[in-house]
């Protein structure tokens, strides 16, 4: 089963679950069925970290759902669902921030509990491509303004006044008059025999008059976390559990021919041996690799037991892949035609007519996402044939589909509750360790958690993909831009041995969606397979596409001797919104948007780059030692600019003192959290520049632990990360993926401004 | 397999383990601990750092045997209620994004503060290194431990 990918795929409007315009709204009906419950939450799920007592009496709470996102008890406190998954964007805040304001509630009152994988309650749970915001900012409204209807009415019924009379604050409704006041709480048991408000009844607030939407909200889970009481995948435990490490095909694609488990099981505490069939070629996004588990009572045993087993493999054709022969292959295939993606004029005339012609390449390696916690899942498979889940997975919904795929059984006979996620970036929207649980537990008759090592982690990732870029730029003899041809080459996700193009959808990140006033434009793609599980990896192909247009840019601006901030604002020319239509071969994806409700609009994006300029005092005279480099490059409809100051030491270590960003992301919902995800995004991509790159030789990763596959630490993260939200009563958009792409070749143009060395293969040591 | 009784969080605990089993698997799987947090198991992240008498180590690294009497403090043990100094600066600060490292960041931070209640940036910078975070959460931990060491 494929899953939903907004930024790879159109979104299918057809089914009450894909949440395309048309059915947004469908998912907040209010069914009966969950309008009214009474002595139990209605909305169940897993409560992360947090111990939770009811104010009332002992089981004599009464509470009101008047969706399946909010609950109000008679003990007043407002229970929020998260249904998206919390691996450190904010959401499982964010979210319910919405649904608060608009209701009126208390902030402090509120309850947040993880909403359990359930696709017909609570719609898509995919959280993933920068869309949680995005998909749910209105519907979350709504869920919030369906309940404050209802409460408002109830208390004008009391009061003997009309709605219009009153309004909520703070965990009350009010008389705004005289303030006379009735807690929510208080009116759980009247709004019994009320009737849902019809959709067109309500009113939403003035964004001015919100006090938690566009202001900086803690986290909900920041004291369970600094406490080390926050849950996490692998923090379950239950009874009789047992703890299981597998040893997977070293090559993707390999086989068990034999093994001997004799000396595993003779350690302490190992009890059983498991064989996992995995699928072989192609290996597919949700299948677990093929694989030898060793259970025991507790993970020490498990890895020991590991150590101890001799397993033959049959490697298969993988065994000869070697990365670094095929990015040289790669490359040389972007020096021929490759299959037209998107044509604008004629470039071959503008090439054959131009004065200069700019021809240069550009390599980026494979890249692990090494989330610090390492993927983990615990299953409980059931005598009934029906299995619990718990895992730290970015969707519920595949995932549980994966489980019921691997133990052939119906998606209903899996309960899969969600916990906190030590990181996704990508990794954890992949089942396969979830589905490994479950076919452990079944095959163990016990509750199984699996637990990747870090080994386990960087070697059986689903990765970015390595790739060649070559993009020719042609300027005529007035020195005007006018031809850019860009080809690009890269093992495509989901693909396997047999070449293939990268998709659209992966084509639309950045390469198609080229925006500059140029008169000739050319993307070409070309052919390449994938030898090992290729993924999507925080912002996808926009990391590496970025880095290639972006250098590429600020080499023009140079031979055009133009400032590249001025290029960047001539080239975008007149304010307006794009329509590639015409000139893309295939559909353009806009990230699964139409483009009419979210268009690609120049002025916004000179915006944000006049923003970035004076805020970072782009045209300063730096003192010799130091210097900036600027990019631009919007992402998952959220435009982003950035200039990042890179300094060189005594000793000649280039450190990076500052970085600017400059971001519209339309309404900004929790501002703070939007601030963390840049900061962080820098950081991250500072890896990506400067210290990752994951290689294979014999169709296996040579990369191991943190001491080979190094992400930056403290002393090399950017100082000083200033965030500049340009504000915006636009529809919002996302930010988890958006700060890594123009991060990338700003601070190659600064390194290169500092060296005088231009740079065309990440990662560049600093 | 071997008896050892621990003393953590000021409590004796009383355990059967390996002598080889690091001490990380013993607090999360034996004691059902789990604050302290697996990230690499080679001493190369952080996230199971805990105090030995004071001092932060890795519990990845660190065999059940050669703990001996020594005093283990674990993020449940570092306050009684939740608010030592590191841990209100990191709420104030809104330092965690996904988390999972935090638990290793506030331990090896707290052992810092002890040794050096006001350190400097650059200190800060070289007593945290082995603590890797993903999310890129640096520069909020350290302004978390410049406001700790000021409310000391
Ligand atoms: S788990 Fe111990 S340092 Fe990484
Ligand atoms: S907060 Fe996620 S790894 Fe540090």
């Amino acid at each position: 089963m494929m899953p939903k990918l907004p930024f790879l795929k159109k979104q299918k409007t057809d089914t009450s679950t894909s949440l395309g315009t048309a059915d947004r709204s469908e998912i907040f009906m209010p069914s009966r069925r969950d309008f009214l419950k009474i002595g139990s939450l209605a909305a169940g799920g897993f409560v992360l970290g947090v111990n939770f007592q009811c104010s009332g009496p002992k089981g004599e709470v009464i509470t009101f759902a008047p969706n399946v996102f909010v609950t109000i008890g008679s003990d007043n406190i407002v229970t929020i669902v998260a249904h998206r998954s919390e691996m450190g964007t904010g959401i499982r805040t964010s979210l319910p921030m919405i649904v608060a304001d608009e209701l009126g509630a208390d902030w402090s009152l509120v309850k947040i509990v993880q909403a359990e994988g359930d696709e017909e309650k609570y719609g898509n749970q995919n959280t993933d491509g920068s869309f949680s915001v995005r998909m749910f900012y209105e519907p979350m409204k709504k869920a919030g303004a369906t309940a404050r209807h209802m409460l408002v009415e109830a208390a004008a019924k009391e009061w003997g006044v009309t709605p219009a009379e009153c309004d909520t604050e703070a965990s009350h409704v009010i008389l705004k008059e005289s303030g006379k006041k009735i807690p929510f709480g208080d009116l759980v048991e009247k709004i019994k025999t009320m009737e849902l408000p019809k959709p067109e009844a309500l009113t939403m607030k003035e964004f001015s008059s919100y006090k938690l939407v566009g202001k900086d909200v803690p986290i909900y889970d920041a004291k369970t976390i600094a406490t080390g009481q926050a849950v996490f995948g692998a923090d379950v435990n239950l009874p009789n559990m047992l703890i299981a490490v597998v040893r997977r095909s070293p090559v993707v694609g390999a086989k068990v021919v034999s093994f001997n488990d004799a000396k595993a099981l003779a350690i302490p505490g190992v009890k059983k041996v498991v064989k996992i069939d995995g699928p072989g070629l192609p290996a597919g996004l949700d299948k677990p690799l093929e694989g030898i588990a060793v259970l025991a009572e507790n993970t020490w045993a498990a890895i020991k037991g590991r150590e101890a087993l001799e397993i033959e493999w049959d490697l298969g054709p993988n065994q000869t892949y070697n990365s670094a022969a095929q990015l040289q292959e790669m490359l040389k295939s972007t020096a021929g035609k490759g299959t037209v993606k998107r044509a604008r004029g004629n470039f071959n005339q503008a090439k054959s007519a131009s004065g200069k012609v700019l021809e240069r390449t550009y390599l980026a390696p494979f890249y692990a996402h090494s989330t610090i916690e390492p993927p983990a899942a615990i299953a409980d498979a059931k005598a009934d044939g029906s299995v619990e889940v718990w895992a730290p997975t970015q969707h519920p919904q595949w995932a549980r589909g994966a489980v019921a795929g691997a133990l052939g059984i119906d998606v209903a006979k899996v309960k899969m509750n969600v916990t906190l996620l030590g990181g996704g970036f990508g990794r954890k929207s992949k089942p396969d360790f979830v589905a490994e649980a479950a076919v452990l537990s079944k095959a163990a008759g016990v509750p199984v958690r699996v637990q990747w090592t870090r080994e386990d982690d960087l070697h059986h990732d689903f990765f970015h993909s390595h790739s060649a870029q070559r993009i020719v730029a042609t300027l005529d003899k007035t020195g005007n831009l006018t031809g850019w041809n860009h080809h690009t080459v890269f093992p495509a996700i989901g693909s396997s041995n047999t070449p293939a193009p990268p998709s659209d959808g992966e084509l639309d990140l950045g390469a198609r969606d080229f925006p500059y006033e140029v008169p000739n434009i050319q993307i070409e793609a070309h052919e390449s397979s994938a030898h090992t599980r290729v993924g999507w990896l925080r912002s996808v192909s926009n990391i590496h596409h970025a880095f290639a247009i972006c250098t590429m840019l600020d080499e023009i601006a140079e031979a055009r001797g133009l400032d590249p901030v001025d290029q960047a604002l001539q080239l975008l020319g007149e304010d307006k919104n794009l329509s590639f239509a015409s000139e893309m071969v295939g559909d353009y994806g806009n990230y699964g948007e139409k483009i009419e409700d979210f268009p690609w609009n120049t002025g916004r994006m000179k915006k944000v780059i006049q923003t970035v300029a004076e805020k970072s005092n782009w045209k300063q005279n730096l003192a010799a030692g130091k210097a900036v480099g600027f990019a631009a490059h919007k992402s998952f409809l959220t435009y982003v600019a950035c200039v990042v100051l890179v300094e060189k030491d005594a000793a000649g270590k280039i450190t990076i003192p500052e970085v600017h960003y400059a971001v519209d992301c339309g309404i900004g919902v929790n501002t703070d959290r939007i601030r963390s995800q840049f900061e962080g995004g820098a950081q991250f991509a500072t890896s990506l520049a400067t210290t990752s790159a994951i290689t294979f030789e014999n169709g296996q990763v040579q990369q191991n632990n943190f001491d080979t596959y190094q992400i930056i630490r403290m002393p090399q993260a950017p100082k000083k990360i200033e965030v500049h939200i340009v504000p915006s009563m636009e529809k919002p958009t996302g930010v988890g993926e958006p700060p890594v792409p123009p991060f990338i070749p700003a601070l190659a143009n600064a390194v290169y401004k500092l060296t005088g060395k231009r740079i065309y293969e990440l990662p560049f040591k600093i | 397999m071997e008896n050892y009784t621990l003393s953590i969080n000021g409590k004796k605990q009383e355990v059967t383990a390996p002598e080889d089993m690091p001490l990380l698997w013993v607090i999360r799987d034996l004691l059902d601990m789990k604050g302290t947090k697996f990230g690499c198991g080679q001493a190369l992240c952080g996230a199971c750092t805990v105090h030995l008498d004071g001092e932060a180590v890795r519990s990845c690294s660190l065999p059940i045997s050669q703990v001996g009497e020594g005093k283990i403090t674990t993020i449940e043990g570092l306050s009684e209620a939740g608010d030592h100094p590191l841990q209100t600066a990191w709420v104030e600060h809104v330092v965690p994004q996904c988390g999972y490292c935090q638990s290793g960041q506030i331990m090896n931070a707290a052992a810092l503060l002890t040794k050096n209640p006001s350190p400097s940036e650059s200190d800060i910078e070289e007593a945290m290194q082995g603590n890797l975070c993903r999310c890129g959460t640096y520069n909020r931990i350290k302004d978390a431990i410049l406001t700790a060491s000021k409310s000391l």
